[in-house]
């Protein structure tokens, strides 16, 4: 790419510098209120970084709060959901994305019209439903609720990077000998791994900051996630900022390292289907 | 597809037709299961007498719920902060996301780490955000108010978000912020899958940068435009959650949008009936601006 003009380049830096920035300021504003001790949060005003830096936020969040409890919860939700729900993405993409069959228009309609429901219309009826299977207050109850809203998208984007493959590699695979099934699995779902990479990283992410379910589903701190941990957190001990962005900081981290873990996919992996139309 | 496949057993033959069935089989169970039976129970809601924690409540009302909405002040402004609110989102969010993607598609040395800084803003949790940006928004140790008043654009760093006028547009900008990623991921994706070659025959037949864009980057791009913006159209216009954290809907109901307004009258005012025919009405909506989309870009295919 020798043909850019430096002037071009350098705009092109810049440009990107400003997105960078916007991307990072408020994630950095989120850590030095977590790390600004009490006595200086207000007294300081607007310093870029404060005069002391203390991790009693952390501490307290750590060693006197349920939060290693919801921290472990959260955990045990959103991988659960990210697996599942892929898993069956993964099957439902490729039946979307190979098969001509009776239904298809009305099922993908369906689950167009899934991504347009108010989720509170759903929240009573959820819990009427779920309460005698005793499936409130316990995280698998979440894990199928979860697993169940991220099912659409996912499954529009499975089929999005099974529409890329192309069809003659299955299809050898058959005259060879081998079942549907077999070259579905042998062949193409090595292929879709990127793909795959990308749902579970969405599906995680959206699982692991879900708030309104886990909020009218869960009442006791046992089954607890983290964003619920946060807001009680709130109106608990009235509004404490540097404990909650503590505490939010320690939400960050298990979310941030698993997008960067797959987001190398992601782009490649969106790269190989594309999102088609 | 293969014309000589008779040797099959029936039962093969049965197995077949039955393939897609039983790879989608696990979700449709799932959705019908945990998704359409609610629904179903939800929209009867509409039509009857739901309240928590009262004991008289649970019968039929008929139309009430929305002979209630059609008179409600409150809604109509909800709706016309509806508008407000994901039109402004949604194409601040596509505008700055395609243009993130379009510098990202340019190779350069450090393109990877660039690209997972600029896609971390999707990781943080909504309500996190909000929090965060609230506090940034805080007059007297928030950095905004603080930059706005020194670049002479506020005569005192005030609360942007209890000014009627202005508050609206903290609950946006901390949703442009997390939702660019999503827009630059999906657009980068589809610049990526965009052909090499097609562009070096464009710049030997002379067409400039410009040309090259609009005659062959937006055209490829045009069908993953359509699906994202439809989604994240109908995503935003039912996502309370940044507005919930941020403003609480006021100051005056001045950011209260359809989705907060269900959450504040299901939650705070414990009226699901209400809260389940105001849902009805914007699902109703969103159907018919998504039918709208649809059927648009079925006549604009049919004419080109």
């Amino acid at each position: 790419m020798g043909h850019h003009s430096l002037l071009g380049t350098l705009a092109h830096r810049f440009a990107l510098l400003l997105f960078v920035l916007f991307a990072l300021f408020p994630l950095y504003w989120l850590v030095k209120v977590s790390v600004t001790p009490n006595d200086l949060m207000y007294s300081e005003g607007v310093r870029m970084w404060p005069s002391r830096t203390s991790l009693e936020h952390f501490r307290f969040v750590l060693e006197n709060s349920n939060f290693p409890l919801f921290f472990r919860n959260s955990l045990i939700v959103s991988l659960s959901t990210a697996a599942i729900v892929t898993v069956i993405a993964a099957f439902g993409g490729y039946a979307f994305s190979r098969f001509a069959f009776r239904g298809k228009m009305w099922i993908t309609g369906l689950l167009l019209v899934t991504q347009m429901f108010p989720l509170v219309m759903l929240i009573a009826p959820i819990f009427r439903m779920l309460s005698p299977l005793g499936l409130t207050n316990s995280l698998t109850g979440l894990i199928l609720v979860y697993t169940t809203f991220n099912v659409p998208f996912a499954i529009f984007l499975m089929q999005s990077f099974f529409d890329g493959i192309p069809r003659d590699l299955e299809e050898a695979a058959q005259i060879d000998g081998a079942s549907r099934f077999q070259a579905f699995r042998e062949i193409i779902v090595p292929l879709t791994l990127p793909g795959m990479a990308a749902t579970l990283g969405f599906v995680f992410t959206a699982a692991w900051s879900e708030l309104l379910f886990a909020l009218m589903l869960v009442s006791k701190v046992d089954a607890s996630t983290f964003p619920v941990g946060l807001l009680s957190f709130v109106s608990k001990f009235g509004v404490d900022f540097g404990q909650m962005m503590a505490a939010g900081v320690l939400a960050l981290i298990p979310a941030v390292l698993f997008f960067l873990l797959i987001q190398r996919f992601l782009v490649q992996g969106l790269t190989a289907g594309a999102v088609k139309g | 597809m293969v014309p000589f496949q008779d040797r099959r057993t029936p039962g093969q033959r049965f197995l077949q037709a039955a393939e897609p069935y039983l790879y989608s089989a696990p979700a449709l169970v799932l959705i019908l299961a945990v998704m359409l039976v609610p629904l179903v129970i939800g929209v009867s809601y509409a039509f009857r007498d739901i309240r928590l924690l009262s004991p008289f409540s649970g019968g039929f009302v008929g139309l009430k719920h929305f002979h209630a909405l059609w008179v409600d002040r409150n809604f109509w402004l909800a709706l016309n902060n509806t508008l407000y609110w994901t039109g402004i989102s949604v194409a601040l969010q596509f505008l700055l996301g395609l243009t993130l993607a379009l510098l990202l598609n340019r190779p350069f040395r450090g393109r990877g780490i660039v690209q997972a800084l600029c896609f971390l803003p999707w990781a943080v949790p909504t309500f996190l955000s909000g929090l965060n940006w609230a506090w940034m928004f805080n007059p007297v140790v928030g950095p905004i108010p603080h930059w706005l008043f020194a670049l002479g654009l506020m005569d005192a760093p005030t609360n942007i978000l209890a000014d009627p006028q202005l508050a609206i547009w903290g609950p946006i900008v901390a949703n442009v912020w997390w939702g660019i990623p999503f827009f630059a991921i999906t657009m980068l994706a589809a610049l990526q899958s965009i052909p090499r070659d097609i562009y070096e025959a464009a710049s030997i037949d002379g067409a400039n940068s410009v040309q090259q864009f609009w005659s062959i980057t937006l055209p490829f791009l045009a069908p993953t435009m359509a699906i994202t913006l439809l989604l994240r159209t109908v995503w935003v216009a039912n996502f309370a959650d940044l507005i919930v954290v941020m403003t609480g809907g006021g100051p005056a109901d001045r950011t209260q949008i359809v989705a907060s307004y269900i959450f504040t009258t299901a939650f705070r005012k414990l009226d699901f009936g209400y809260a389940s025919a105001i849902s009805l009405v914007l699902l109703g909506l969103l159907l018919l601006y998504s039918l709208a989309l649809v059927s648009l870009r079925q006549m604009l295919l049919r004419k080109g």
